[in-house]
């Protein structure tokens, strides 16, 4: 029983990681019905982003004092905003034209640009791991026969804090209006004079942002990256998005926690090994039995 | 065609044909092993061949049925692991190469029957994700159940294929021989198909699956048909790769495999079967030659550059690059050109229109 | 003899009731229209008819078979088919290959066939080919014949549909607006082409708003508002019917 609340524990923080990740996919999603493919490299360019500033702040282990707010506050901000320019420019540069071509095209230039990046992250930091630095102090705290570490509870929280602030963003901003707006009816938006390519590209910002933070926060939590990180968690964390309802920012963040913890149960009860096999059946599973998701809405086709 | 209208006008009448050129294609094809100066370039051809193989069954799925497969690497692997099983120490079985071209191809189709039943109904992205996720879960669960798959060692020492008492051996002329003759089989079949009323279904569902069942299509049984097609396909490569490389393990059918031959597709001409063939070649030869190749050459020159490691970048430009600028591939067929730049005229319509809105808003 | 009925037939979604209790019939034979307003649940009823929607109540009959909650490639095949609204050609295929496609339900050729192209199936094929050219000319296609089909006049696609709908040698065929943005002489030729069809034998029901084109060629007119019939009857008859004015006009000040 102890060890059921252990991988809760666990689930919960790597559950935050992937809502993070999928809340990127199911704002593109939701927005102009594409999987972006890309989404999971832009969230280990992240780390690697992370990496690179730390390295720039002289940073390779753990930080104490106030010094410590501010590493994080410039780390954090910098893997966002580097990853949400990423976003924009792969928009941009690869979707955009391809806004009205047939369904398949966007999917396989996706893939294309998912390869591309995963490649230029191998000729960055080469084919193995790279270590990542602890940099915040780790103490763990005693919950009965259950440990919680420090790190653990800073990616619950972080998660939880850039979720909320999305949250206020799209329902109580003009731009998110806008963000709505363009999801539900791109032509109508358009009639009411919002701008859809800039919302477009807004989305792109701020989904990739997000992955940037997940990026920044899996760095410190596991201790170590990979360039091919990217395509594994960016399958689970589209999972995540499609148990909670693909363009359901609530769903994401429910199914993002709910695909962690399945994760960390499958591994500890059954073995690491059938995680993945567990993970992509749920996929697999709820795609065929309930594809709208636990919190989407199935639509009726009018003809 | 445009690339080869020039060459072909030169040619007498006789030989302008589409027979002909098939004809020629395979005359030369023949002729190949004897070009090559050692054995090196015959067992490329032979390696080769079994990605056309790949290449023509995923054009059948994705090129005329339209449904994004991207998990195809799985039938693969089923094919493959077939041959595996029942001709092999592994469990003692050895049931001869012919028989089993059609039991693999058989189980494969069925295993292409298994997930596209439930699937097929998705909306095409969905689908997609569906076949990834198949394509995942197929390779890692070969890699899991090592008391009958040999786990991350995979399954050595196969058997290699008689031909009336005739040994194949270790010389890969035998195994072109026989690829070839499969090539030959599956262009012809799939050329059938495309030129028949399972063919026409296919391609009405492409365009509009509604409009297609009040012609009284039955849309999931056609797509599914498909699918078993396209898996069968696989099954025949994944058998006669198995029997040539005398081993399978897991890290053959890896998702960059199934990306490699849908890369094939949108390099040659999704929908079109010379174009594929081309299309499954070229990249062929980049993986073989051309990239270690160039990489000695750079090293000669003094450029510490590894072309070798950056395939995926390669592939990945070329996903990119086709789709945004020749989506239609280097040999398009007439239809898949229009359908893809009529997009092309509707977006400027389309701009133009909105260009006018945005006039009469402001 | 009934050839369609319908019989208290509702369609919901969500909370809009589309169709309310719709009691229709079509006798064998004749050209029916369907007429009202904007949104009253013309094209809804056509959507029923095929399969697209499955009733929330009420029962479809058709020559005889109940065909409530019916796949649509199974009513296609039974011998019901249709043009849409917004024409819904298969645009990268040429005229003949869009009604080639139109014969699927009468062809037979299956898998093997197809794959083998066995001397059944290319037998077969000749024969649907010859049946597709002199579709083509039934319907005044005979120059179009590998022209894209995207790439026809809005008239002559309007046509193709019809001759794609009429290869599957149907019972009854309906034809959702199918003289919308025609002019004049074009709808002359739609007129003559409707007669043409049920001197075949063919029962044509139409949904249409030209009501000069309903009022010479139905014989028999229903009307729809919100959902309901509100009459039926003869063009002479629904002409003059009070409730069908006011649907129309809105009620007298």
């Amino acid at each position: 029983m102890d060890v059921f609340f252990q991988q809760l524990i666990n689930g919960l923080s790597l559950g935050g990681i992937y809502a993070l990740i999928a809340l990127g996919y199911t704002m593109v999603y939701g927005i102009i019905e594409l999987i972006n493919f890309a989404h999971g490299d832009v969230y280990t360019l992240g780390t690697f982003f992370s990496l690179a500033i730390l390295t720039l702040l002289g940073v390779d282990s753990v930080v104490h004092g106030p010094a410590l707010i501010g590493v994080l506050a410039v780390t954090i901000l910098g893997a966002m905003i580097l990853c949400g320019l990423t976003g924009v420019i792969i928009e941009r540069l690869a979707y955009r034209r391809l806004r009205n071509a047939p369904k398949l095209a966007p999917l396989i230039t996706a893939i294309g640009m998912s390869f591309i990046l995963e490649n230029l992250m191998l000729y960055w930091r080469g084919p193995s791991p790279v270590p990542f630095p602890q940099v915040i102090p780790n103490p763990q705290f005693a919950l009965g026969a259950v440990t919680i570490q420090a790190k653990q509870i800073i990616v619950v929280l972080l998660a939880v804090v850039l979720m909320v602030v999305l949250q206020t963003f799209v329902y109580n901003t003009r731009l998110g209006k806008a963000m709505r707006a363009t999801a539900q009816d791109k032509d109508a938006a358009q009639l009411m004079g919002i701008d859809i390519n800039t919302t477009i590209a807004l989305t792109f910002l701020i989904g990739s942002a997000l992955a940037g933070a997940a990026g920044f926060v899996s760095g410190m939590y596991y201790g170590s990256t990979w360039f091919f990180n990217g395509f594994g968690a960016g399958l689970k964390a589209f999972t995540a998005a499609v148990l909670g309802g693909i363009g359901n920012l609530a769903g994401a963040m429910l199914g993002g926690f709910l695909i962690g913890l399945i994760e960390a149960m499958t591994t500890q009860f059954i073995s690491d090994q059938w995680s993945n096999v567990v993970v992509f059946s749920v996929l697999v599973l709820v795609l065929i039995f309930r594809p709208s998701g636990l919190l989407g809405e199935s639509l009726p086709n009018k003809v | 065609m445009r690339l080869i209208a020039p060459l072909t006008a030169r040619l007498p009448p006789a030989l302008r044909t589409p027979r002909a050129g098939t004809a020629l294609a395979f005359a030369a094809a023949l002729a190949l092993p004897f070009i090559g100066r050692n054995g090196a370039f015959t067992n490329f051809l032979a390696d080769a061949g079994a990605f056309v193989l790949l290449a023509l069954g995923l054009n059948i799925v994705v090129g005329f049925a339209g449904l994004l497969d991207l998990g195809y690497a799985a039938f693969f692997a089923i094919g493959s692991y077939s041959y595996a099983m029942l001709a092999s120490p592994q469990f003692g079985i050895h049931l001869p190469f012919w028989v089993l071209l059609f039991v693999a191809s058989a189980i494969a189709a069925i295993f292409g029957i298994l997930l596209g039943a439930p699937t097929l109904r998705l909306r095409g992205d969905y689908l997609a994700i569906v076949t990834l996720g198949f394509g995942e879960i197929v390779p890692q669960t070969f890699l899991n159940l090592s008391q009958w798959t040999g786990g991350p060692n995979g399954i050595g020492s196969l058997d290699q294929p008689v031909l009336f008492g005739y040994r194949f051996g270790f010389n890969p002329l035998p195994y072109y021989l026989m690829v070839l003759g499969l090539i030959a089989l599956a262009a012809w079949l799939a050329n059938n198909l495309r030129t028949s009323r399972l063919g026409r279904a296919w391609m009405a569902i492409r365009e509009d699956e509604l409009a297609a069942a009040h012609m009284g299509i039955n849309t999931t049984s056609t797509k599914l048909a498909a699918f078993a097609m396209g898996a069968s396909f696989s099954g025949l490569a994944g058998c006669a790769l198995a029997s040539k490389l005398q081993l399978v393990s897991p890290d053959q059918f890896m998702f960059n495999v199934s990306v490699f031959v849908l890369a094939m597709l949108v390099l040659g001409g999704m929908g079109n079967i010379p174009g594929v063939i081309v299309g499954s070649l070229i990249l062929s030869a980049l993986e073989r030659f051309i990239l270690p190749q160039t990489t000695n050459f750079m090293h000669n020159v003094g450029l510490n550059v590894d072309l070798t490691n950056s395939r995926f970048l390669i592939y990945g430009v070329i996903l990119v690059t086709m789709m945004l600028f020749r989506p239609e591939g280097l040999i398009p067929s007439r239809q898949r050109n229009a359908e893809l730049h009529a997009g092309q005229a509707d977006r400027r319509a389309a701009a133009a229109e909105g260009e006018l809105l945005t006039e009469v808003i402001h | 003899m009934a050839l369609l009925t319908m019989e208290g037939v509702t369609q919901r979604f969500g909370g809009l009731t589309a169709v309310d209790a719709l009691d229709f019939t079509i006798e064998a034979g004749s050209i029916v229209a369907m007429i009202g307003p904007n949104g009253a649940g013309k094209s809804t009823a056509f959507n029923l008819i095929t399969g697209i929607y499955t009733p929330s109540a009420g029962r479809i009959a058709f020559a005889g078979t109940d065909i409530t909650g019916w796949a649509t490639s199974r009513i296609a095949a039974l011998g019901i088919a249709r043009t849409f609204q917004n024409i819904r050609l298969f645009g990268f295929m040429s005229a003949i290959d869009n009604v080639l496609t139109g014969e699927h339900a009468r062809l037979h050729a299956n898998l093997v066939d197809s794959l083998l192209h066995t001397p059944r199936q290319r037998a077969e094929e000749g024969a649907a080919r010859e049946r597709a050219l002199a579709m083509l000319a039934f319907v005044g296609l005979e120059d179009a014949v590998e022209s894209y089909a995207r790439n026809l006049a809005y008239g002559v696609q309007r046509r193709l549909e019809i001759g794609r709908a009429l290869a599957s040698e149907p019972k009854l065929l309906l034809l959702d607006e199918p003289a919308a943005g025609m002019n004049p002489s074009e709808k002359r030729d739609l007129v003559a082409l409707i007669r043409k069809i049920r001197d075949r034998g063919i029962t044509v029901f139409l949904i249409e708003h030209d009501m000069a084109l309903v009022m010479e060629i139905s014989e028999r007119i229903t009307v729809l508002d919100h959902g309901e019939k509100i009459a039926e009857g003869d063009p002479a008859q629904v002409r003059s019917d009070p409730k069908v004015i006011e649907a129309y006009l809105g009620s007298p000040a």
